[in-house]
């Protein structure tokens, strides 16, 4: 049962990475038992189990994800949002407002209008129905203040770091609140725009270094740098 | 035409622009060029220069071409007024939509439709300057430009051309070969699989000739192959190496 790639090492579409009895994970499959990278990403061996954590790919929604998107159309009973997914999401009418909805007196742009944005949760999904959202949950609801980083989806979770090691650091030094899209949209709220900056450029350098050791210490200098030199500049 | 006695091998053995017959031309590609799409990629073959942009998968429109049971792939070929000699009806052309279904035949293949339902993927080929052979050079362009976009596949797809000139048989056909010449066989390949997903013949070749032609394209095939591999890795090679010196 030989593999052909090592743990960590960079695979394209249509790499061979293992031959006889493995299992085709995340980002790989198997035919004649052999299992080929079905994305550009890194090699990860799981007991039997090869998984290839992708480099480049889109978000594909899962019930239970805390997700942003952005109003972009406003219908009778609800609205329609792009989540950054293949998909469109829902948002109902009935789920926002808290009272009962009535399409006659309702007027839903003046609820959410097109061009907002939320932070919601994923209801439900499947293959044959577009996803179903929901902001009856403390902490989702529309956005009304903070700046906007879009990533490649599956680097979120460089971003959050093992056990949340990243995330805390950046929300540490720069004093900001941040709220992670699963979809890749990431929302900074901090208390001036020059700490958003900061915390924007850290998440901007750990999509683009996600695939390299020893990040963690380069962001955490990368922020006090950024701090120390602000500080200069206004004295 | 045949009249015009224009020799297209020299006494030497050696093409027009001085390569042997079973040489490729130069080749340069480069990744990500386009901030707007999902995933692009850029590539110069020897006089040909072709942008490859994707889009997708997202929402079909449409909405009535969707299919419950996959993604539908949709590919528009279109050529540059200013990409040839004499300018081109920038309007899509008898050729071009032809060209448009051969590429996309040729990635269809190669990419796991069934994953993503009732969705849409667009590609789009733009050539910038056309010197032969394009669609081949289109089909290496837009299957990395598939990859950039992260659109699971099952391996990348490489084509090239191989035809023959002079009583020769000669390896990835530029312009003036191909008008002149006798024969030209465009070939696509998915090269950890072993699969042919493209194969045309325009002219007239015996059997064997046919065969050798074939054989020298997937030659071809696999020398590019090797590029296409190379350009993806390294956009992440090199900042690996950057920050861990």
């Amino acid at each position: 049962m030989p593999t052909f790639f090592e743990r960590k090492q960079l695979v394209t579409p249509g790499d061979l990475i293992a031959e006889g009895d493995y299992i085709a994970g995340e980002n790989a499959y198997s035919e004649n038992n052999k299992i080929y990278a079905s994305r550009i990403g890194i090699v990860d061996y799981e007991n039997k189990r090869v998984n290839v954590v992708a480099l480049r790919a889109f978000y594909i929604p899962k019930a239970g994800d805390v997700v942003i998107g952005t109003v972009i159309e406003v219908g009778f009973s609800g609205w329609t949002l792009d989540i950054n997914a293949p998909y469109l999401a829902l948002l109902r009418a009935s789920d926002v407002l808290s009272r009962p909805f009535k399409p006659q007196k309702d007027e839903l742009s003046q609820v959410l209008d097109m061009g907002d944005l939320i932070v919601a949760k994923i209801a439900a999904y499947d293959r044959t129905h577009d996803p179903q959202l929901t902001v009856a949950e403390p902490g989702l609801g529309k956005i009304t203040r903070g700046q906007i980083v879009k990533i490649t989806p599956t680097k979120v979770r460089r971003v959050i770091g093992r056990k949340g090691s990243m995330i805390s650091i950046i929300k540490q030094e720069t004093g900001c609140q941040i709220i992670l899209g699963l979809n890749g949209v990431i929302l900074v709220t901090g208390k001036n725009v020059e700490d958003e900056e900061l915390a924007v450029m850290a998440i901007r350098k750990i999509e683009e270094e996600s695939h390299t050791s020893g990040l963690t210490d380069r962001i955490t200098q990368m922020l006090r740098e950024g701090k120390t030199k602000r500080s200069e500049i206004k004295e | 035409m045949s009249q015009k006695l224009e020799k297209l091998i020299d006494k030497k053995g050696l093409r027009l622009d001085g390569r042997k017959p079973d040489e490729l031309r130069s080749i340069k590609i480069e990744m990500g060029l386009s901030s707007n799409a999902d995933g692009s990629a850029y590539i110069e073959q020897g006089k040909n220069k072709i942008l490859a942009a994707v889009f997708g998968p997202r929402e079909l429109h449409p909405k009535h071409l969707a299919l419950q049971n996959r993604m539908v792939l949709k590919c528009r070929y279109h050529m540059a007024p200013f990409s040839v000699q004499e300018r081109k009806s920038p309007a899509p052309s008898r050729r071009e939509i032809e060209l448009s279904k051969v590429i996309r035949e040729a990635l269809e293949p190669s990419i796991f439709l069934d994953y993503y339902p009732r969705t849409g993927i667009d590609i789009f080929v733009e050539v910038l300057q056309a010197d032969g052979s394009t669609r081949c050079a289109s089909i290496v362009a837009a299957s990395l430009a598939l990859a950039d976009a992260g659109i699971p596949m099952r391996d990348l797809v490489v084509a090239c051309s191989a035809g023959k000139v002079d009583d020769t048989i000669i390896l990835d056909l530029m312009d003036v070969e191909d008008k002149l010449g006798t024969a030209d066989v465009p070939v696509a390949l998915m090269p950890n699989l072993n699969v042919i997903t493209l194969l045309q013949m325009d002219g007239i070749l015996t059997l064997e000739e046919f065969e050798k032609a074939v054989n020298l394209a997937l030659e071809g095939c696999k020398k590019i192959y090797e590029l296409q591999k190379d350009v993806l890795r390294d956009k992440y090679v090199s900042v690996k190496e950057e920050v861990e010196e």
